[in-house]
């Protein structure tokens, strides 16, 4: 590990307005993601800003009916706050399945968000890796690729973002709330916050530099069933190959993203008017522009198969 | 270098410490407590799970100088080896093991996932997540499942830890 700097930030504006200031310096919370790829030398900060001293760990009730979740709530408080799994129960699902109890004691509700893709080749220094090193290549093209995006994808990156939390979240419309530098707050939706590779994959997100999320908001709850699938190589603790996040109302309609298909949780609102057409239609509009690779193909197939499996769950 | 200090197992102690420091590192290395053990050091085996202000943690994945003010409870704090904590007595009663290595991780995960239980946390497996959360084997093998035993004790391993639920339930 490189070494660094170290502070402890007394408010939001005052670490927004640091990570701007110092030179290389990155915000620490939970750090169970960053911390492992700081060994590894991918990460490389040389001032680290420690956030948790910011009292942003409540779940409040808003105006409006819906939930205020603090950036520093842990997974597993948000996984079990007795409001979540009563009214937004697709999050607590897809909380439940990610990590292992002992990284959702630590992990953050912004810093899930934030997490960075586990792209064996992102990780493997002695190859190209353009989110890594930009410009330097990709070797998951054409390398081994089960893992890997199959719709949204460039010719510089096809990495899939590895939440689980992020995948409910983006079908609950969740709002991001900032501070940046300058001291100024704005909201992001949470299909605006993550970005598509294109030619710049090492860009993840429409954060400005020194942007600190300050929560994230759930509008009121909107009922209807709601499932969070995983599927993944074994039945616990391990990165999904293809999750689905859905919430069908009573009449049919409802609402489906993807997980473990793209650089970010992938929703196209369009596909959601074919949810009475069945999964096959679904997935045929949310997989229209897939470029799949040989070793992943096997994904379009296992998202419809899934998304069948949710709707017959879910009652539709 | 940074100063930090955080009680363990219920004694106070002060350090000064590359910033680079993990926890696990300065429980072991300058505390000399190496019964919590260092395995993949990246979060993904458990060996080195500790419980930090009542919570089980990978000490691994966080720096000494993030725990200024907490409490730390290590394998040795859990009990002595004239006053086993139940659950060790349970891995030795079941022989919930077989080279050792992954024992503490294991214990300390326990603990904490009993209390977890007990605070009607859910899990992956709970089917109803408004009902109280009862400890099946499927409950209790999802919960441990970021503790890695290399030799596959686990059978053993649940049975330990089901033979103390079931003794505090």
């Amino acid at each position: 590990m490189r070494s660094f700097s170290y502070e402890r930030a007394t408010s939001p504006g005052a670490a927004a307005a640091a990570a701007a200031t110092t030179a290389n310096a990155k915000f620490i919370a939970g750090g169970t993601n960053l911390l492992d790829l700081m060994k590894l030398e991918i990460e490389t900060p040389a001032h680290l800003i420690d956030v948790n001293d910011l009292a942003l760990d409540r779940i409040d009730e808003t105006a409006d009916g819906g939930l205020r979740i603090g950036a520093l709530v842990r997974n597993t408080d948000l996984a079990a706050d007795r409001r979540v799994r009563r009214d937004y129960g697709v999050l607590s699902r897809a909380l439940l399945a990610g990590a292992s109890g002992q990284l959702r004691n630590k992990a953050t509700t912004a810093g899930n968000l934030l997490q960075r893709t586990r792209c064996p080749y992102f990780y493997d220094t002695n190859l190209p890796c353009n989110k890594r090193k930009p410009g330097s290549g990709c070797a998951a093209i054409g390398g081994f690729s089960r893992q890997h995006a199959v719709v949204g994808v460039s010719d510089a990156c096809i990495a899939t973002h590895p939440s689980d939390m992020a995948v409910a979240m983006r079908a609950l419309d969740a709002v991001v709330e900032t501070v940046r530098p300058d001291g100024t707050t704005r909201n992001i939706p949470i299909a605006e916050l993550h970005r598509l590779p294109s030619d710049s994959p090492e860009i993840e997100t429409t954060l400005q530099p020194g942007e600190l999320i300050t929560a994230v908001t759930l509008p009121k709850p909107i009922g209807g069933t709601q499932v969070y699938r995983k599927v993944r190589d074994r039945a616990s603790y391990a990165f999904a190959l293809v999750s689905v996040a859905a919430i069908v109302q009573r009449d049919g309609s409802g609402r489906v993203a993807l997980g473990g298909v793209a650089h970010k949780p992938w929703r196209v609102e369009a596909a959601e008017a074919e949810l009475p057409g069945g999964a096959k239609a679904v997935t045929a509009r949310l997989f229209a522009d897939a470029k799949q690779t040989r070793d992943n193909a096997y994904k379009l197939p296992l998202a419809e198969r899934t998304l069948a499996a949710v709707l017959r769950e879910g009652g539709a | 270098m940074a100063k930090v200090s955080f009680d363990v197992n219920g004694e106070t102690h002060q350090f000064e410490l590359d910033t680079r420091t993990t926890l696990l590192d300065a429980l072991r290395e300058h505390l000399h407590l190496t019964g919590t053990k260092k395995g993949c050091d990246h979060g993904q085996c458990g060996a080195c799970t500790v419980i930090v202000d009542g919570r089980r943690i990978n000490s691994c994945l966080t720096l000494a100088v993030m725990h200024q003010g907490d409490e730390i409870t290590t394998i040795e704090g859990l009990g002595t080896p004239d006053a086993l904590h139940p659950l060790q007595a349970a891995f030795v009663e079941h022989d919930g093991y077989q080279c050792g290595y992954c024992t503490p991780g294991q214990i300390c995960s326990a603990v904490a996932v009993l209390a977890e239980v007990k605070a009607g946390i859910p899990s992956h497996v709970t089917t109803d997540l408004n009902a109280p959360v009862r400890l099946t084997n499927a409950e209790l093998r999802e919960r441990m499942s970021g503790n890695i035993c290399r030799c596959g004790a686990y059978s053993n391993i649940a049975e330990a830890i089901s033979a103390v639920a079931g003794r505090s339930a």
